[in-house]
């Protein structure tokens, strides 16, 4: 395996009686995408905010670059851009003034220019800050974040309080700067962002990891239940529940059938990760033809679920988000 | 810590040109900060001047030997709107910018990058200061050209009050950036302080007209010291040692105290 570029181990921060980070450990590797994802008040943020030297840890080690933050917070700054939660500018700053004004802080800055390209902002070079969208916005501090020409890039929340569409564009987003070499450092409450994007995760709850992998295979562990939802029209359902409930009494890949509330005609077999290949043939046989036939698909949330026991209801208000993560 | 990070002392500071000239760009945009730092105290030195009647005539009522005899009374008020031009922008436009930045995260995010958050407040120190000296200059001017306000009997004395006067001031107003956790706070402190500050300077008494119980608490504030510092300079022949050693001891105690006190979010 590659050298870590960050490397945090068994790191605790509390803040008088409270902890915020009670024991975190994780190693991020040069090119990925690594998140950091958990509910609001999980410690993402002093994690991050630690391992960038802008906090006192009370315990464990922080290494990023090679480098110790804590005991040398200047070491790094000149390789890691950091996007912070809130957008933090001179309402009256121009995007292009921000930009050439944080460039002349790095030894070796990006092009503004190349970098208002990248992020779409070409057209609003002279838009002063408090004129900007709240998307505009983040694109900027994504752009500060980036001026430096840093090794890695810290993340924080880029796409709260953003639409669904400029949510998406900033995933892509994400993405292209990956793609130029940048380690980035994902903080994120959303799984389907973290689902999404990263290549790697933990997962932050109450201060201590509680999961971590890659997405696809946190998801796979869970559990190796599959499960098919057919629909039918109302002449068709009765003999196609029939037909399933024989199959689930007989067949060894099927196990369960159920008729979930929510969408009438709907009928939901679940069973070993061949449970398709034994539905599609059973219906196919008594010429029943479903209007509709989906996998369920498993996702973070069900991780979440497995390894807290609480179920992750995060809602998407900005103004949730914007409290929480502090502690 | 290790040879693949070498110390580079001038690190912190990269930049901090382009810092300046930009923060004094996007500051000029607020209209209402260089406005109070440098237009303000002519402003009321002109209204006085104009509006108050026999502000223009000579003081003939004075001892004819005193050194106040046929000055004009807005001669004498010419010293308190200098001591208001030092006092502005150091109280009421810089810890305002400062509390802003503190508030909105300016700071915090300049933490992360290799600048200093020194260095923005640095820059608004070096801005104020340079709009606090633009007003002085131009109270001066008006001062000579719409009054005709004679020159100082000391010259030496009125520099030495005045820088001094400048220091003071600037370092209360750091005090003041240090503490106030928010824009709304600093301006509320700062304007506590402010008002008080313009009454022992005499804005309301000048010089001369001043009463003595209120000459006699000036003279321990910043601002008030300087008034009477600039006036002895101006107009008479003593040497204002104790309103200097005031001004001087205001900033030797509350600059460090600032650096102290002074919270970064």
């Amino acid at each position: 395996m590659t050298q870590p570029v960050v490397e945090v181990t068994n790191l605790r921060k509390t803040y008088g009686p409270k902890v915020a980070v009670d024991d975190v450990t994780f190693a991020v590797r040069p090119g990925e995408i690594f998140g950091i994802l958990g509910p609001n008040g999980a410690g993402k943020t002093t994690t991050v905010e630690t391992l960038a030297g802008l906090r006192r840890a009370d315990g464990g080690t922080v290494r990023v670059l090679g480098r110790d933050t804590q005991r040398d917070p200047a070491a790094v700054k000149d390789l890691l851009g950091v996007q912070l939660q809130e957008a933090a500018l001179h309402d009256k700053i121009t995007v292009g003034e921000a930009l050439r004004l944080f460039a002349g802080f790095y030894p070796n800055p990006a092009d503004p220019d190349e970098l208002l390209a990248l992020l779409d902002l070409t057209e609003h070079v002279d838009k002063q800050f408090g004129r900007l969208s709240g998307g505009q916005k983040q694109r900027l501090s994504i752009a500060l974040a980036l001026i430096g020409n840093p090794e890695i890039a810290i993340l924080d929340e880029l796409t709260t309080g953003l639409d669904p569409q400029a949510r998406r564009s900033t995933w892509d987003l994400v993405e292209r700067v990956r793609d130029t070499g940048v380690t980035i450092l994902l903080v994120t409450h959303f799984m389907e962002e973290a689902e999404r994007l990263c290549d790697r995760l933990v997962v932050i709850d109450a201060g201590r990891v509680v999961a971590d992998g890659t997405p696809s295979g946190l998801i796979a562990d869970l559990d190796t239940d599959r499960t098919v939802v057919v629909r039918f029209t109302d002449d068709a359902h009765e003999p196609a529940r029939a037909v399933l409930d024989r199959l689930a009494a007989e067949h060894p890949d099927v196990t369960g059938v159920a008729e979930p509330n929510g969408v009438p005609g709907e009928i939901a077999v679940t069973g070993t990760p061949r449970v398709l290949f034994a539905v599609v043939p059973a219906l196919a046989a008594a010429d029943l033809v479903p209007d509709d036939v989906r996998t369920v698909t498993r996702t973070l949330e069900d991780v979440f679920l497995a390894v807290t026991g609480r179920t992750y209801d995060q809602d998407d208000e900005p103004a949730h988000a914007a409290e929480g993560d502090r502690s | 810590m290790t040879a693949i990070a070498p110390a580079r002392p001038s690190a912190g500071w990269r930049g901090f040109g382009r810092l300046l000239t930009t923060e004094a760009k996007v500051w000029l945009r607020d209209y209402a900060s260089p406005f109070f730092g440098i237009v303000f105290p002519t402003i009321i030195l002109l209204g006085v001047g104009y509006f108050i009647p026999g502000m223009r005539d000579p003081i003939l009522d004075a001892p004819p030997d005193s050194v106040w005899y046929g000055l004009t009374p807005i001669a004498t008020f010419l010293p308190t709107v200098l001591a208001m031009a030092i006092g502005t922008a150091a109280l009421t436009v810089m810890p305002v910018t400062v509390a802003t930045y503190r508030e909105k995260g300016v700071l915090r995010r300049l933490s992360t990058t290799p600048m200093r958050p020194q260095g923005i407040v640095a820059s608004h120190l070096i801005i104020n200061i340079v709009t606090t000296l633009v007003g002085i200059a131009l109270a001066l001017v008006v001062a000579q050209v719409a009054f005709g306000v004679p020159v100082p009997t000391q010259l030496g004395v009125v520099v030495l009050a005045a820088a001094l006067g400048l220091c003071a001031m600037f370092a209360l107003g750091m005090l003041v950036a240090a503490v106030a956790p928010r824009a709304s706070a600093a301006n509320a402190i700062a304007m506590s302080i402010y008002f008080p500050m313009l009454l022992v300077a005499g804005l309301w008494t000048p010089g001369p007209i001043m009463p003595e119980l209120l000459r006699q608490i000036g003279q321990f504030t910043p601002l008030g010291a300087a008034a009477q510092a600039l006036t002895e300079g101006w107009f008479e022949s003593g040497f204002p040692t104790l309103q200097l050693v005031v001004m001087a001891v205001y900033t030797v105690v509350l600059v460090p105290l600032a650096v102290r006190l002074f919270r970064w979010t």
